[in-house]
């Protein structure tokens, strides 16, 4: 039976209009309840951000850069560690924010169900992955600047254009984030992560320019490199830290810029759409 | 505001999933100060009422005003002047008892003395004082279920929403959430809550509404709902023979046969109850007070729900 009541078709307009220009700054409550937790434990969380960097360097820069020496980027020689310094603060970038905004908030929301809790309250759904989201930017931010700290000691990155890339963090943490919280919306369990890990994150791990140079590559894996984001994180992180920087990296700046316009307000609409029904 | 404003009025709202009507078109309203309660089986629909109530589930249709707003247009400022306690525990397990408390009370954007001095108070009424330092998962069920009532108060709202209040906990526990209901209440505090236990509307409920295959079968206050479906007592006889159901029917008395039990809905109970006690009663007959079960279950009838 179908029954067409004013009443009905006036609040399905309003269900409508509901949604847009619902974000507020209250986001930001949601960002400082994670933080909270996370300084409560800040000697574990400030581990790995500074001894990942010393493994990696030991391992490429001392081992493998023994037999690949030196090689020619922008036109100029560097070592092989000063080479993939950068391309290591590039992938963390990626990691931190995009396990923050899979794992991590997937146990927030279906097993501690604290997202439930936090909408019982003023905010909005959308405010709450918002505020997770920009958690997960943050945490990019934070793990890039103590692992920027370990390289700098090494004398590895060139300053001051080095200091470029904590912004580069923060943007590149908003896009891996934002596709994160996509995938998180729709997978059924957390095991189905093992998916995206490895069709989406692993990929770009090994052929972004994180540890060769592009050129090597066939021209069509070089072409499907360009989509991958972290390339442009890649590039950006690496020519501000060996300040080879040239207007051609606008075009890494504007393709994040875009990646992450277009991954955010997705993620927020898949997530409403899990959660609000 | 004019306190003939309803807390909450409900015109025919309804809500569908995947084509099944989940709640159909029900109405009903709650006034301040009453302690107002949804009872029914499982899948009857309480849930998805107030869900729609606290803002978590959109109308399919009708109508829902809270605080004389609606819902659909002013959801924030709604949520605002609302406590809610889940079904399930949904307090931060990264978080203490103290902690969960005031960082609950930044969502609704209350400063931070005001919401230490807040937390203080409530952990004292809800008895959680000396457990302010403690993690959660060392907390028990009967504790978790009293702290999540605390931070539900933490913004002092004008509407507590609490959804089955004491499943799953023990008797002790139970009465001491009533307990603190019941103080609540005293405070002109309005409530609304859902349960499937009896003795629980009973108690606490000034008004109740019992629901099935989301409609309303029937509202009113519990003592008088007793006396218009069921009258004052119920007989019960334990496999009972076939000249008391000859009896009964020559009497024109009627009667529910269960498989091994019989049962009498009766306004002259006692009367009754000497006649079929002394003539008919094989294996034991009982003579007692109507209660809401009986009204639900002449209500929603005894076969399984799920």
């Amino acid at each position: 039976m179908i029954s067409s009541s004013p009443l009905e078709s006036v609040s399905s307009s309003h269900s409508k209009l509901r949604t847009p220009n619902y974000i507020t700054w209250r986001f930001i409550r949601v960002w400082q309840r994670n933080w909270d937790v996370y300084i409560k434990t800040w000697k574990i969380n400030f581990l790995p951000p500074l001894l990942e960097p010393m493994f990696y360097l030991l391992a490429f820069g001392a081992g493998l850069g023994y037999l690949v020496g030196q090689l020619t980027f922008s036109g100029r020689v560097f070592s092989y560690t000063a080479f993939i310094a950068p391309g290591l603060l590039a992938i963390n970038i990626m990691q931190n924010a995009f396990f923050e905004n899979t794992y991590a908030s997937y146990v927030r929301m279906y097993y501690q169900k604290t997202f439930d809790a936090i909408m019982a309250t003023p905010l909005t759904v959308e405010e709450i992955i918002l505020g997770e989201i920009f958690w997960g930017a943050c945490r990019s931010l934070m793990a890039t600047a103590l692992m920027m700290l370990i390289l700098s000691f090494f004398g590895l990155l060139s300053y001051p254009w080095s200091l470029g890339i904590l912004p580069i963090a923060l943007l590149g943490g908003l896009a891996f984030g934002a596709v994160g919280m996509c995938f998180t919306a729709l997978m059924p369990n957390i095991e189905a992560f093992n998916l995206p890990v490895f069709l989406f994150i692993t990929p770009m791990f090994l052929f972004s320019g994180t540890f060769f140079p592009l050129e090597q590559l066939p021209f069509w894996a070089k072409g499907l490199a360009w989509i991958f984001p972290l390339t442009h994180v890649v590039d950006l992180t690496r020519a501000l830290a060996l300040n080879t920087l040239t207007l051609l990296n606008l075009w890494n700046l504007f393709y994040l810029l875009i990646f992450a316009s277009i991954a955010l307000p997705l993620s927020l609409r898949l997530m409403v759409s899990r959660l609000i029904h | 505001m004019s306190s003939f404003v309803p807390v909450v009025q409900a015109e025919k709202i309804s809500k569908r999933f995947n084509g099944l009507m989940a709640v159909d078109h029900i109405s009903f309203e709650i006034h301040s100060g009453e302690c107002f309660g949804f009872l029914g089986p499982n899948g009857a629909g309480k849930t998805s009422t107030i869900r729609m109530i606290y803002g978590f589930s959109p109308l399919t249709g009708g109508r829902l005003l809270v605080f004389g707003q609606d819902i659909q247009v002013h959801l924030r400022e709604i949520k605002a002047r609302i406590g809610v306690c889940q079904q399930e525990n949904n307090l931060d397990p990264d978080l203490t008892v103290w902690e969960n408390l005031l960082v609950y009370a930044r969502y609704f954007n209350l400063p931070a003395p005001i919401a230490r001095e807040r937390a203080e108070a409530w952990l004292n009424f809800m008895g959680l004082s000396h457990k302010k330092q403690s993690r959660i998962p060392e907390l028990s069920g009967g504790l978790m279920r009293r702290l999540v009532i605390a931070r539900a108060l933490i913004h002092n709202p004008e509407l507590l929403i609490l959804d089955e209040p004491t499943t799953g906990l023990d008797p002790q526990s139970r009465h001491q959430v009533w307990e603190q209901l019941e103080q609540l209440k005293a405070k002109g505090l309005c409530i609304l809550l859902t349960t499937h236990y009896m003795d629980e509307a009973e108690q606490i409920c000034d008004r109740l509404v019992i629901m099935d295959k989301g409609r309303i079968l029937v509202e009113g206050v519990p003592r008088t709902l007793i006396k218009q479906h069921i009258g004052g007592n119920v007989i019960e006889v334990g496999n009972p023979s076939s000249l008391l159901i000859d009896f009964l029917k020559a009497g024109q008395i009627p009667f529910e046969l269960l498989p091994h039990r019989l049962v009498i809905h009766t306004r002259e109970g006692e009367k009754l109850f000497s006649r079929i006690s002394g003539e008919f009663c094989g294996s034991g007959c009982t003579l007692r007070m109507a209660t809401l079960e009986d009204v639900f279950l002449k209500c929603t009838g005894r076969g399984l729900r799920e």
